[in-house]
């Protein structure tokens, strides 16, 4: 595992998400500052393939944080990728931590 | 214990399903022939109306593993050899079993017509048999159906959606539908069809296809010919056997493997289920006793006692438009029963009851033309419900929803009714589920008791079955916003106002619960923009993805710009910029049917230098993206026309320019015509204006879109200032009761006393409410600023706008164009 500096916590705007290039990767990354917790999954949206998930909006469901993508509100869960409503494919979740300000995200190496 | 199934259909799936949520210990195998996991064939038709293939999936091949299942996908089982008890794939992988499942379904059933090979003749079984021949529909006008059953039908109604000017409906039996309804019921669903642009032959015996390659037309037993393009055949089925007679087990004389009760067939090790089983002479053509046959099986396995019996073939056709039923024993007539027929060749209603000969019971019936209270009827049949003494109320319609029927409520139903006949869940179940989980939304009906899940058919029922429930319960079923808050949208925006709240997190601390989610966010959003008219990307994650970039969202994740064009009315110089902006960053543009100019396919790191530059020639946000005041379309009135009795396009700048940007529960249109010939189209606005001679006539709650209706008179021959004091109150009113993302014209419906109490409220002002609704209305015009403006300003706002927090200057590398008519257009998704 590979610990690679995303952005600033600043970067990231309070209870949503925003969008990190990683070599040829996109990964989405969400401050839930609410629940002082950091997640990141695949920013690509598996129901029609867009990379957006970045943008969703973020919050729980019976107690599960998820993010909602925008484009028709498939849900997903940022703990185990799992889609929430419907059986579109699981998200990639990567491992994410914030020390000093600075976001990093674990990547195989 | 080793197990097999061939075939992953519905039923396949079923069978893996109830087997693995039974804590027995076997090793399971399923050999599929189609390429992707069991899908949802009952909705197969839901793929011309633009649902990808993932959607029908029942599974994936994540939850096979999950399940310890191992899963060929592509590899049909090729031989069964049952002295070895094993059976060898198409890829040649051999298996053994100590039990095989034989779940091969059914094929459809191609009657050996001269000239079937040709290209443009289709069957309707698979996905790819859709795909197929909606891709071949795109050059098609001309389309047929060989079938007048349940399901040509269907595919006749698919032809339809996908745009065919005419289609033929060809059946070789006297009436369609032969097996569900009977001569009166057929006749009145012919003409139902027909106006619908669907042309029935009955009586027609197709005898040879005609064409080169490809079909051109069909040619009748009787000489006569009908050209076509595209033909799909849907004789009936053909249940798969092939595998079970090659392994010498017992088929039908017309197929079909055939079983006992416990689903064996002539070999005790093998079982067969589904389309392919033959029961007692019958084949089940339906989901749901084919899920009856999956649990009978499991059952055998897991040493439980269970049997199959005759199972009740009622159907409903899922057309839209036209509504069909058929429930248990439709056809059933005199002496053995007494008929009670309501036809009404006007409205193209035709309904039929056999009710026992004692007159206590109902048997079967039949519905064309309004199948509401279908559900009903059958629960009635099915559980032998005493009649009420005037049984005719039953198809008379008497009440909405036949609710007020003392013989038809919810309530009267025994424990043991079967609410959800593919997952055969019964009432008791799930109220028990209702009062022991706590359950209040139809959605945690569905997932704790599986009811609701398969067809979706009975999804009304499970809603009065909560509702009733919760109410013997003492709940009080109430508009809740979402999970994170225990109000409805009107009470949260009097809460808000009351306490003076202007952030979300305020709200849910202190009124909600929980984290949010993207119901409540938005909706919060929206009452506070509604109230306080502040900048609503100060809290830009709690807004809806159009409203946080303030552009719609497009296909491939780029957006689009709408610069406020008020009236309609603009500047030869305006229209250059909007060019020359459009060339510079390469957007497609298009005249919107609201009288302005959309350019779409911006990349967000561009948007704020678009605003810029468009705000420099004086333009400002149209808010196409905001649950906001849109346009006021115009038509050119007295100024030009010659007809014209008032200045349309100047009372039409004077509106927009008002309420513009204003948000609402939903967005808001409006228009001003100026004369009686309409062509504003105002009385299909929230609000629309039409001059008289002696001013203005006020028309409210009307819309296009899904459901359209027509706005009502509110006011007449208004002048100017009163026409706007009495929108004020309109709006306001609208804006502080309504029910998120309610159009104005569904909030009148709702609304008790309709129209005349509005009026009463608006004109009247009953309510005593007018003054302050006034002052609010101009508190939220005087505090209007042009929402890009203050983003491309505020470097913290435009700090937002790109795709990579970490590459700001990169573009979405993703996102694709190709060319369309000398402009661009986004790529298609998959
Ligand atoms: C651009 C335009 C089509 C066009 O090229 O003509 C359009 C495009 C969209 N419409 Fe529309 N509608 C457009 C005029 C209309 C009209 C006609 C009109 O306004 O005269 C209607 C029917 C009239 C009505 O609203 O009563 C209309 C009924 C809808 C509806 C259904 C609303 C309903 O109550 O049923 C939606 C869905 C929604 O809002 O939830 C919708 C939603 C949409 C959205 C925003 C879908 C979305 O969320 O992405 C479309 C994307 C716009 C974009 O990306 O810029 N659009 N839409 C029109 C923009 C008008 C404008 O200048 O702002
Ligand atoms: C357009 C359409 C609409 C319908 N609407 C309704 C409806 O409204 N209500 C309703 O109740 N029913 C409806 N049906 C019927 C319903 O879909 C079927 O009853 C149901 O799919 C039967 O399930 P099954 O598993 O027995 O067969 P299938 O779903 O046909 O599955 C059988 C599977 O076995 C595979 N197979 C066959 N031979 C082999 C082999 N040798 N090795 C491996 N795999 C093999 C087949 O490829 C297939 O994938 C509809 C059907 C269609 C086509
Ligand atoms: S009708 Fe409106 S929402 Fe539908 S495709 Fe056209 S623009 Fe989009
Ligand atoms: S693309 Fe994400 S829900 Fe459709």
């Amino acid at each position: 595992m590979n610990w690679f500096l995303a952005c600033t916590e600043q970067d990231v705007p309070d209870n949503g998400g925003a969008c990190i290039k990683y070599k040829n990767e996109q990964i989405a990354v969400f401050n839930f500052k609410r629940r002082g917790e950091w997640y990141a999954t695949q920013n690509l949206c598996p129901h029609r393939q867009q990379m957006v998930l970045s943008r969703g909006i973020i919050g729980t469901q019976e107690g599960e944080p998820k993010v909602a993508c925008p484009f028709h509100k498939k849900n997903y869960s940022l703990q185990s990728g799992k889609c929430l409503n419907g059986s579109e494919q699981s998200l990639k979740i990567y491992p994410i931590k914030v020390e000093n300000g600075m976001v990093y995200i674990g990547v195989e190496e | 214990m080793k197990i097999i199934v061939v075939g992953n259909g519905m039923v396949g799936y079923k069978f893996c399903e109830k087997l693995t949520s039974q804590s027995i210990k076997c090793q399971i195998t399923v050999f599929a022939e189609e390429t992707r996991p069991a899908y949802d064939r009952v909705h197969l038709s839901d793929l011309v109306n633009g649902k990808s293939p993932e959607e029908l999936s029942m599974s994936s091949v994540e939850w096979y593993r999950e399940r310890g299942i191992t899963l060929h996908l592509a590899d049909p089982v090729l031989h069964i050899d049952r002295c070895d008890q094993k059976v060898t794939s198409f890829s040649g992988i051999e298996a053994y079993y100590d039990y095989l499942v034989l779940a091969t379904g059914s094929a459809p059933f191609v009657p050996s017509i001269q000239g079937v090979e040709k290209d443009g003749v289709f069957v309707y079984r698979t996905i790819e048999d859709i795909e197929q021949l909606t891709s071949y529909a795109k050059k098609a006008q001309i389309g047929a159906v060989i079938g007048g059953g349940l399901l040509g039908l269907e595919a006749a109604k698919a032809l339809l959606d996908l745009g065919l000017e005419e289609i033929h409906v060809i059946e070789s039996a006297p009436r369609l539908m032969p097996r569900q309804i009977d001569d009166r019921g057929s006749q009145m669903l012919k003409s139902k069809l027909e106006s619908m642009r669907i042309r029935v032959h009955t009586n027609k015996v197709t005898n040879r296809i005609i064409g080169n390659e490809c079909i051109s037309g069909v040619q009748f037993a009787d000489g006569s010919e009908l050209f076509l393009q595209m033909l799909i055949i849907s004789a009936g089925i053909k249940p798969r056997d092939e595998l079970a007679v090659k392994a010498g087990l017992s088929v039908g004389a017309k197929g079909g493997i055939i079983v006992n009760e416990k689903m064996q067939t002539s070999d005790k090790n093998i079982f067969a289920i589904g389309e392919c089983a033959l029961y007692e002479g019958m084949i089940y053509g339906l989901v749901a006793p084919g899920y009856e046959m999956a649990e009978v099986a499991v059952a055998q396995l897991t040493q439980a006692n269970k049997r199959f019996s005759y199972y009740d073939m009622s159907t409903k056709l899922k057309l839209v438009g036209v509504d069909v039923a058929s429930f248990g024993n439709p056809f059933a007539c005199e002496p053995e029963c007494k008929t009670l027929i309501l036809e009404d060749k006007n409205k193209g209603i035709y309904k039929r009851i056999n009710i026992s000969a004692d007159g206590k019971y109902l048997i079967g019936g039949i519905l064309v033309g309004e199948a509401k209270d279908y559900n009903m009827l059958l629960q009635i049949t099915k559980n032998k419900i005493l009649l009420p003494p005037n049984p005719e109320d039953l198809i008379l319609g008497t009440g909405g929803e036949g609710k007020e029927n003392s013989a038809t409520k919810i309530t009267d139903l025994p424990e043991e009714a079967i609410v959800c006949s593919c997952e055969s869940v019964n009432k008791g179940s799930i109220c028990n589920a209702i009062i022991a989980q706590n359950i209040e939304s139809i959605e945690q009906v569905k997932k704790c008791t599986k009811a609701g899940t398969g067809c979706g058919g009975c999804t009304p029922l499970l809603q009065e079955l909560l509702t009733a429930t919760m109410k013997t319960q003492g709940k009080y079923v109430r508009n809740v916003l979402c999970e994170h808050f225990q109000y409805s949208r009107q009470e949260i925006l009097d809460l808000i106002k009351l306490k003076g709240f202007r952030t979300y997190d305020e709200v849910l601390d202190t009124i909600g619960k929980g984290d949010g989610c993207e119901i409540c966010k938005p909706a919060i959003a929206s009452i506070l923009a509604s109230l306080w008219n502040e900048m609503i990307l100060k809290q830009d994650t709690i807004q809806d993805t159009n409203d946080r970039f303030l552009a719609n969202i497009q296909k491939g994740g780029t957006y689009s710009v709408v610069p406020r064009i008020p009236g309609g009315e603009i500047s030869p110089d305006k229209l250059i910029v909007i060019g020359q902006i459009a060339k510079k960053y390469g957007l497609y543009t298009k005249i919107t049917g609201g009288q302005r100019i959309d350019l779409f396919g911006a990349h967000l790191s561009d948007l704020p230098l678009i605003w810029e530059e468009l705000i420099a020639a004086g333009f400002e946000s149209g808010h196409a993206y905001g649950k906001a005041m849109r346009t006021v379309k115009s038509c050119i009135g007295s100024t030009w026309c010659r007809f014209g009795v008032q200045d349309s396009v100047s009372f039409a700048i004077r509106i927009e320019e008002r309420y513009k940007g204003i948000r609402a529960p939903h967005k808001l249109k409006s228009a001003v015509s100026g004369c009686i010939r309409e062509c504003a189209e105002a009385q299909s606005k929230d609000f629309g204006i039409i001059a008289t001679e002696k001013g203005w006539n006020l028309y409210v709650c009307g819309n296009g879109g899904t459901k359209p209706q027509h706005a009502l008179l509110l006011a007449s021959d208004l002048d100017e200032e009163t026409c706007i004091r009495y929108i004020d109150r309109f709006l306001m009113f609208y804006i502080k009761t309504a029910d998120p993302l309610t159009r104005t014209a569904t909030w009148l419906n709702k609304m008790e006393g309709g129209i005349n109490y509005l009026r009463n409220v608006v004109v009247n002002d009953s309510l005593g409410m007018a003054a302050q609704w006034e002052a609010e209305m101009q508190q939220l015009v005087n505090t209007f600023k042009c929402e890009w403006k203050e983003a491309i300003n505020d470097p913290q706002i435009r700090k937002r706008f790109c795709h990579f927090v970490n590459a700001p200057m990169e573009k979405d590398p993703t996102v694709e164009f190709v060319p369309l008519r000398n402009q661009v257009k986004a790529k298609d998704w998959k």
